[in-house]
C-alpha cells in the first residue's frame, strides 16, 4: 500500500518538476549533440569551430570571465593534445595566448601595461566594466557567457535556436525601439541583440560549411564545454562507480540473504 | 548506523565456507570503496589548477646589477636571483675543496657559461626562514633565525641547517630572460 | 542503553578499557546486541540512510569549505574555482548539492513510514518530536547552504524567504533588518549564512545522537505495531540489521550516484548559474524541490501574515501529531481507514509540491474555461494548492483525531512473531 502511494507520489513529483514560466518563447528544437548521453564526449572538431565562432564574433561584445586560456588544453578541451598533458605546455595553446594583448602592471614604474598573454591568463573581456560594456551595447549588458550554457533553461539547444530565431516580427508585434530585435526564442520576444551570425561570416579552418546552423551549433557546444569543461572526467569516472555499485550491492544483497537464511521475517 | 563491514562474519549457520566467502568479499568491496572514495578527499587538498599555471616566472635579468640580487615571489616563497661579482665566484670555487655539510662544487649549482647568475630559493634549508643577503662569515647569506651560514654559492657552511640553498629548475630563455620552473 | 548489556570485553586491555571509558560497551550495547524486531522492512533502512547522508553533507562540506570565500564579490567565483580547478572539486561540490536532495528525500520517506506505522505514539513521542528538531534543523541548513554559490536564485531566495519573517506584526521588520544585518540580503547576511551553514550540521548531530538515544531507550516500533513480548520477537542488531542497512544503502547509493554523475544539475535551477543581482529578479523564482509544498501553502492563503502562519503550522502540525492521534492501534497496517486517508493524505503533499513549482494562476487543464471563484479562475493552480492544504490540515486536525475514536480496525496480532492473520496481505512488504 504505501508502496504504491510513494510510486504514484514520486510520480506526481516528476511531472511537477522545474517548471518554467513558457511566456511567448517557442520551444528549441532538439539537436543531438555528440555530448549527450551518459557515454557522451565532446566533439574536439566542433568545439574548434565553436572556439572561432566565439573569438571572431561572440567576443566582440561578451566577456568570458571563468576561462583561461589553458583550459583550451585541458582533456577534453578545443586544443587538447595528448603529447601535452599539461596545458600550460601546449604549443597552439600559448600561441592564442600571445595572440591576446593582457592588462599587467609595469614591474618597475607600476604603469599600466599590456603584454602578450601567456596560458595562465583569462580570456580578457571586451569592456573594461560593466557600466562601460551597458554604453557600448544601447543599455544592456551582454551577459558574460562562460556558464552560458548552463545559465539558461533549455541549454545548449536554447543557445542554438536563439542564434537562428531572428525574424521579422509578426503584424502588431514591432520592437518598442530600434535598438531591439525580434525572436522567436527569446522569452518576451525582444533582445538588443542583433543577430549576431550569418553564413558564411566565419570560415571554418577544416573546411566544413560556413552555414548559419553549423555556426549555432558549433558555438553553442563550445560554450556547452566552456559550461561543463570536466563532464567528460564526470562521465567516465561515472561509469566505474556505478559499475563498482551495482556489484557491491549484489554482493551485499548476497551478504543478507544468507545472513537472514535461517530467520523468518 | 550500520557498517555492513563490522561483525558480519561472527554469527552461527550452516556451510562456514562459502558464507564466509560472501561475508569477506562484501567487506572487501566496502573497503575498496571507501578508500577510493577518501582518494578525492585527499587530492583535493593538491595544489589546483590555476595555482599549478603560475608555477612558472619569467625574468628579466637585466634588471639585476652587478653585485646586487633581486627576490621574486615564486610559488608563494622568496627566489633570489642574484648577479655575482667575479671575486664572489673567485671565493666560491676556491671553497670546492673544502670541508662542508652538503658537498658541492659551485660549477653544478650555476648554469655552463653563466657563473655570475645564482638562481636560488631563499629559503633556508633549516626551517624555512629568509636568510639575509650578504651577511654571516662565508659573504653569501645568513640567516637570522637560526644563525645558519652560506657561502657565495649558497652552500651551508656554518650552522645548523643540513643543505645548501636549493636551485630551482630554471632555463635560460635567451642572455637576458631566465624561465623558472 | 536498556536493560542489561551482554559486553564481555576479550582482553585485559579491553578489559582495562571498559573500566575506564565504556566506548566499546556502548558501541556493542547500542549497535551490535541491541534487540531489534525481526519484521522490520525496508522502510526501517532510512535510519541508517540518513545517518549516510549527514555523514557525506559534513565531510564534503568541511571540503568545500576549505575552497570557498563567503563574500558577495567572491563567493560566485570561488564555487566556479572549485568546480574547474580545485582536484575533483567538481565531484565535491556534486555530492553536495546533490546530497541535500537526496537527504530530503530519504527524510520525507523515513517520516511518511513514521507516519503510516505510528511511530509517534507513546512511548515514542521524545523520539518523534527531536526527529521533528531535526527536520526543522535541515530546512535551515539548506536554506542558507543555498544561498552560498550567490547565484540569482540564492540571492532572490533569501530575499523571499527572509522577507516572510517580516510578515510579523511590531517585531517583523526589526528581525529581518536584525538577520540581514542591513537593509536588504548582502555581504553581512552572506556571511552569518556562511558561518550558519557550517555551524548547523553539527547541530543536527547532535540532536541526531539523542534522536538515537531516545529511540534505544524505547526500542523501534515495527510494521505491526505490537512491542515486542519476547526474545523470539527480536534479532540482535549486528549481523542482522546492518547488513540489511548495508544493501539499502548501497541501492541508494546507486541513486545518488546517478544523479551526482549523469545528471548533477537536474535538480537544481539554472537561473543559479547566473551570479546575483540585486536589480534583477528571475522570472519565476521557486525554492529547492524539498520545500515546495510548504511554498504552495504559502501562496494558498492571500494573506501574508496568514500565509507565514499557515507555513509554520503545516510543520507545527507535526510536532502536535503524537496528541493528536487517538487511535489506541498503532500500525495502519490493521486500521484500513486510516490507511485511505494517509494515502490521499500522501498524494495531496505531492499535489502540493506540484502546485508549489507552478505559477499560482496557471490552468492546470490548458484551455478548460471554468468560474472566477474569489480571486482565480478555479481552474488554476492556487485553487488546486487551497484545496490541497485544507485538506493538510484537516488530515492533522479533523480526520486522525476523529479517525481513532470511530473506525473499527481490525484485530491486531497478539505478538510479532504470531502466526500470520488471516488476509494479511501487507505480510510481505
Amino acid at each position: 500500500m504505501l508502496r504504491k502511494v510513494t510510486l504514484l507520489a514520486a510520480a506526481l513529483v516528476l511531472v511537477g518538476g522545474p517548471a518554467f514560466a513558457a511566456g511567448k518563447a517557442k520551444e528549441p528544437a532538439d539537436i543531438a549533440f555528440s555530448f549527450e548521453g551518459p557515454f557522451g564526449t565532446y566533439d574536439q572538431a566542433q568545439l574548434q569551430r565553436g572556439y572561432k565562432v566565439y573569438r571572431e564574433v561572440c567576443a566582440a561584445c561578451h566577456s568570458m570571465n571563468l576561462l583561461a586560456f589553458r583550459n583550451l588544453g585541458d582533456r577534453g578541451g578545443p586544443f587538447y593534445d595528448p603529447k601535452y598533458p599539461n596545458a600550460n605546455d601546449n604549443p597552439y595553446v600559448k600561441a592564442i595566448a600571445a595572440e591576446a594583448q593582457i592588462d599587467d602592471l609595469d614591474g618597475e614604474t607600476g604603469d599600466p601595461v599590456k603584454r602578450p598573454g601567456i596560458p595562465a591568463d583569462r580570456f580578457p573581456a571586451p569592456f573594461p566594466n560593466t557600466i562601460a560594456a551597458k554604453a557600448s551595447n544601447g543599455g544592456a549588458l551582454p551577459p558574460d557567457l562562460s556558464l552560458i550554457a548552463k545559465a539558461r533553461e533549455g541549454g545548449p539547444e536554447y543557445v542554438a535556436a536563439l542564434l537562428q530565431g531572428y525574424k521579422t516580427p509578426p503584424k502588431g508585434h514591432e520592437p518598442a525601439s530600434a535598438t531591439l530585435h525580434y525572436n522567436e526564442y527569446f522569452p518576451g520576444n525582444f533582445l538588443a541583440m542583433a543577430a549576431p551570425l550569418a553564413a558564411g561570416k566565419v570560415e571554418f579552418d577544416d573546411g566544413t560549411k560556413s552555414t548559419l546552423k553549423q555556426q549555432s551549433e558549433d558555438v553553442a557546444a563550445f560554450l556547452m564545454w566552456a559550461a561543463e569543461p570536466k563532464m567528460e572526467e564526470r562521465k567516465q569516472m561515472g561509469a566505474a562507480v556505478m559499475v563498482f555499485l551495482v556489484l557491491f550491492a549484489g554482493l551485499l544483497y548476497a551478504s543478507y540473504r544468507r545472513v537472514w537464511a535461517n530467520e523468518s521475517h | 548506523m550500520a557498517d555492513p563491514a563490522a561483525h558480519a562474519a561472527t554469527p552461527d549457520g550452516d556451510d562456514p565456507s562459502r558464507r564466509d566467502f560472501i561475508h569477506i568479499a562484501a567487506i572487501t568491496a566496502a573497503g575498496v570503496g571507501a578508500g577510493a572514495v577518501a582518494w578525492p578527499f585527499i587530492a583535493q587538498m593538491n595544489p589546483s589548477a590555476d595555482t599549478l599555471a603560475l608555477a612558472s616566472v619569467e625574468y628579466d635579468l637585466t634588471k639585476v646589477e652587478q653585485g646586487m640580487q633581486v627576490t621574486i615571489n615564486w610559488r608563494g616563497k622568496p627566489l633570489f636571483i642574484r648577479n655575482r661579482t667575479q671575486a664572489q665566484i673567485d671565493a666560491a670555487v676556491k671553497d670546492d675543496g673544502a670541508a662542508m655539510p652538503d658537498p658541492q662544487p659551485d660549477a653544478e649549482r650555476h648554469k655552463d657559461g653563466k657563473a655570475e647568475w645564482l638562481v636560488l630559493i631563499g629559503s633556508c634549508t633549516h626551517l624555512g626562514c629568509v636568510p639575509t643577503v650578504g651577511g654571516g662569515d662565508y659573504g653569501g647569506w645568513f640567516c637570522p633565525c637560526h644563525g645558519s651560514h652560506y657561502d657565495t654559492s649558497g652552500r651551508i657552511r656554518k650552522g645548523p641547517a643540513p643543505k645548501n640553498l636549493v636551485v630551482p629548475e630554471y632555463a635560460f630563455l635567451s642572455d637576458t630572460k631566465v624561465k623558472i620552473g | 542503553m536498556s536493560g542489561h548489556s551482554t559486553y564481555q570485553p576479550k582482553s585485559a586491555f579491553t578489559r582495562w578499557i571498559d573500566a575506564r571509558l565504556p566506548v566499546g560497551r556502548l558501541v556493542w550495547d547500542s549497535f551490535v546486541d541491541y534487540p531489534t524486531p525481526r519484521n522490520l522492512n525496508y522502510w526501517w533502512t532510512f535510519g541508517g540512510i540518513l545517518s549516510l547522508c549527514l555523514g557525506v553533507q559534513i565531510i564534503t562540506g568541511v571540503v568545500l569549505a576549505m575552497h570557498y570565500t563567503p563574500s558577495a564579490a567572491g563567493a560566485f567565483n570561488s564555487v566556479e574555482h572549485i568546480m574547474r580547478n580545485v582536484n575533483y572539486g567538481w565531484l565535491i561540490r556534486y555530492i553536495h548539492a546533490n546530497g541535500a536532495s537526496m537527504f530530503f528525500i530519504a527524510v520525507y520517506l523515513h517520516m511518511f513510514r513514521g507516519l503510516y506505522y505510528g511511530s509517534y505514539k507513546a512511548p515514542r513521542e521524545i523520539l518523534w518530536l527531536l526527529g521533528c528538531v531535526i527536520y526543522l534543523l535541515m530546512m535551515a541548513t539548506a536554506f542558507m547552504g543555498y544561498v552560498l554559490p550567490w547565484g540569482q536564485m540564492s540571492f532572490h531566495g533569501a530575499v523571499v524567504i527572509t522577507n516572510l519573517l517580516g510578515a510579523f506584526p511590531i517585531v517583523g521588520e526589526t528581525i529581518t533588518t536584525l538577520l540581514w544585518g542591513g537593509f536588504a540580503v548582502d555581504e553581512p547576511t552572506l556571511k552569518r549564512f556562511f558561518s550558519l551553514h557550517y555551524l548547523l550540521p553539527f547541530v543536527i548531530a547532535g540532536v541526531v545522537i539523542l534522536h538515537i538515544w531516545a529511540l534505544h531507550v524505547v526500542g523501534q516500533n515495527n510494521p505491526t505495531g505490537v512491542e515486542p513480548k519476547s526474545k523470539t520477537d527480536t534479532l540482535p542488531f549486528t549481523p542482522y540489521a546492518t547488513v540489511k542497512d548495508g544493501f539499502a544503502m548501497s541501492v541508494f547509493l546507486i541513486l545518488f550516484a546517478t544523479f551526482v554523475f549523469y545528471m548533477p544539475n537536474a535538480l537544481g535551477h539554472a537561473d543559479n548559474y547566473i551570479p546575483a543581482d540585486p536589480l534583477v529578479t528571475p522570472a519565476h523564482i521557486v525554492p529547492e524541490w524539498y520545500f515546495l509544498p510548504f511554498y504552495a501553502i504559502l501562496r494558498a492563503v492571500p494573506d501574508k501574515l496568514m500565509g507565514v502562519l499557515a507555513m509554520f503550522g503545516a510543520i507545527g502540525c507535526l510536532f502536535a501529531l503524537p496528541w493528536l492521534d487517538t487511535s489506541k492501534v498503532r500500525s495502519m497496517r490493521y486500521r484500513p481507514q486510516a490507511k485511505l486517508y494517509f494515502a490521499i493524505f500522501v498524494v495531496v503533499c505531492a499535489i502540493l509540491g506540484l502546485c508549489g513549482a507552478k505559477l499560482p494562476d496557471d490552468p492546470i487543464i490548458p484551455g478548460l474555461w471554468s468560474p472566477l471563484v474569489i480571486d482565480s479562475p478555479l481552474n488554476s493552480f492556487v485553487w488546486l494548492s487551497r484545496f490541497a492544504t485544507l485538506y493538510y490540515f484537516a488530515y492533522f486536525l479533523v480526520i486522525t483525531p476523529a479517525l481513532g475514536l470511530t473506525e473499527k480496525p481490525r484485530p491486531v496480532p497478539e505478538t510479532i512473531s504470531s502466526p500470520v492473520l488471516p488476509g494479511d496481505s501487507d505480510k510481505k512488504d
